[in-house]
């Protein structure tokens, strides 16, 4: 029980790392390390990798080289890492015919959470969709369920964040809502990973721009 | 260590909790391979000779390819909408290990598929005029079968998740392994039939089913996980 009573900083780190994408290579020789209370937004053209990185750093997938570390280990086969970060894609896993409710609680109970009713309400709350507990996901628009998907932040309790174009279909006012939640989550010491092209309006905000790992001619392919 | 086995335990139930819940409420989809089997069933005195005689000596077999098409019927959707709409990822990523979920999701389709097939079987063999012994056998064979069936089925699914046209590529991978499940289950509803103890046959699928239990959910995971970077 060592780890409960001094628990290593968060400190995600990515050290020389190649990724590629059917035997193209994305990018070469990435080198990041991000502290305790950072926000990282990965940079990049259409194509560049940002979501093939994400993954990665998710462990969802192997990347071709390089070592991937949490609080100094590395991430392969890693079971504690994979409980300590929440994964949200660019397609929001919300199923039509269920409700709202429904969905929340399905996706929190398979990160082993089990909010309570008044958790769940409020986390509806911060997302506006508190009058729509009990309507069935197949009525929502985009955003809507875009916003049930980012409701699962407002429940995790995990310190590293990887999101996938997270303001995809979100409004102004959305953006503003998820950008302060950002802002909190980096102010209790946790990492957040995202991918947007739009820009950023934070104080912890650090940027990746793939578009500087890229390979050169000679290695593009593998 | 009790926390751990209640852990456990939610995974493979929130799944199967989810996927009742939702098969229940597009319910349209899944009486599919029902109705399939109760048509080609149906039709077939009308195609082949009605006497009792004939019918009776092809219904073990017939019940069983039935059975057995019906099942491949809906197999194709099982992991498709988990993997369109990133719900596998999560699985991925969720706290227990994936063969748990995948296992609740094998689960579910059995219950809905597997169960209520075996359950109607006696009232199609009776429109097959099934000789009387058969019945019991028919359907613990099926039970058992259907079960074995989905496991292998699901990996099927798995490995044909990202094809876009995978239906075709599904039953080629999935028809030589069910072969010896069909033959054991029809040989079993025979033995019945011809007054000989079926209880050979039930063993055999029964400890097909076992070594499908254990093996199946961890290649399922395994396949997953490959497709779901496709």
């Amino acid at each position: 029980m060592s780890q409960w009573e001094e628990p290593a900083p968060n400190e995600l780190s990515i050290s020389n790392l190649t990724c590629t994408r059917e035997d193209r290579v994305l990018f070469t020789q990435l080198e990041y390390t991000c502290c305790a209370g950072a926000v990282l937004q990965v940079l990049g053209f259409n194509g560049a990798g940002k979501t093939t990185l994400l993954h990665t750093l998710a462990g969802l997938m192997p990347p071709a080289s390089g070592v991937i570390r949490w609080r100094g280990e590395s991430i392969a086969g890693n079971r504690s890492y994979t409980r300590s970060l929440f994964y949200l894609g660019h397609q929001a896993p919300v199923k039509p015919a269920l409700t709202v409710a429904e969905n929340i609680q399905w996706l929190a109970r398979l990160r082993g959470q089990s909010p309570s009713a008044e958790e769940l309400c409020s986390a509806l709350e911060q997302v506006d969709l508190e009058a729509y507990q009990n309507t069935s996901c197949g009525h929502l628009s985009a955003g809507q369920k875009r916003r049930v998907a980012l409701a699962q932040l407002y429940l995790s309790a995990a310190p590293l964040w990887i999101l996938d174009e997270p303001f995809t279909a979100i409004d102004k006012e959305g953006v503003g809502r998820l950008q302060q939640l950002l802002a909190t989550h980096a102010s209790h010491g946790g990492i957040s990973v995202l991918t947007s092209h739009q820009p950023l309006r934070l104080e912890n905000l650090h940027t990746l721009d793939l578009a500087a790992f890229q390979p050169d001619e000679a290695c593009a392919y593998v | 260590m009790s926390e751990q086995s209640t852990v456990t335990t939610s995974a493979w139930r929130t799944i199967v909790a989810r996927d009742l819940k939702l098969i229940w409420r597009q319910r349209t989809d899944v009486v599919n391979p029902l109705v399939f089997y109760l048509i080609t069933i149906t039709l077939l005195p009308l195609g082949v000779d009605p006497s009792r005689q004939f019918l009776g000596s092809i219904a073990p077999g017939m019940l069983w390819i039935m059975a057995l098409l019906a099942t491949l019927l809906s197999l194709d959707t099982l992991f498709r909408s988990d993997y369109e709409d990133g719900s596998l990822i999560q699985f991925q990523l969720s706290a227990e290990p994936l063969f748990l979920t995948v296992l609740g999701k094998v689960t579910a389709y059995w219950l809905t598929t597997g169960l209520p097939l075996s359950l109607i079987s006696p009232v199609l063999a009776s429109m097959l005029a099934l000789p009387d012994g058969g019945y019991i056998a028919l359907m613990l064979s099926l039970l058992l079968g259907t079960a074995i069936m989905s496991l292998i089925g699901a990996l099927g699914a798995a490995l044909t998740v990202c094809l876009r046209a995978g239906g075709l590529v599904l039953t080629l991978i999935v028809m030589p392994l069910y072969l010896p499940v069909l033959i054991i289950g029809a040989n079993c509803v025979g033995s019945a039939v011809a007054g000989f103890s079926f209880l050979r046959e039930l063993a055999l699928l029964g400890a097909g089913l076992a070594i499908a239990l254990i093996v199946m959910p961890a290649a399922i995971a395994g396949a997953l996980k490959i497709s779901a970077n496709q």
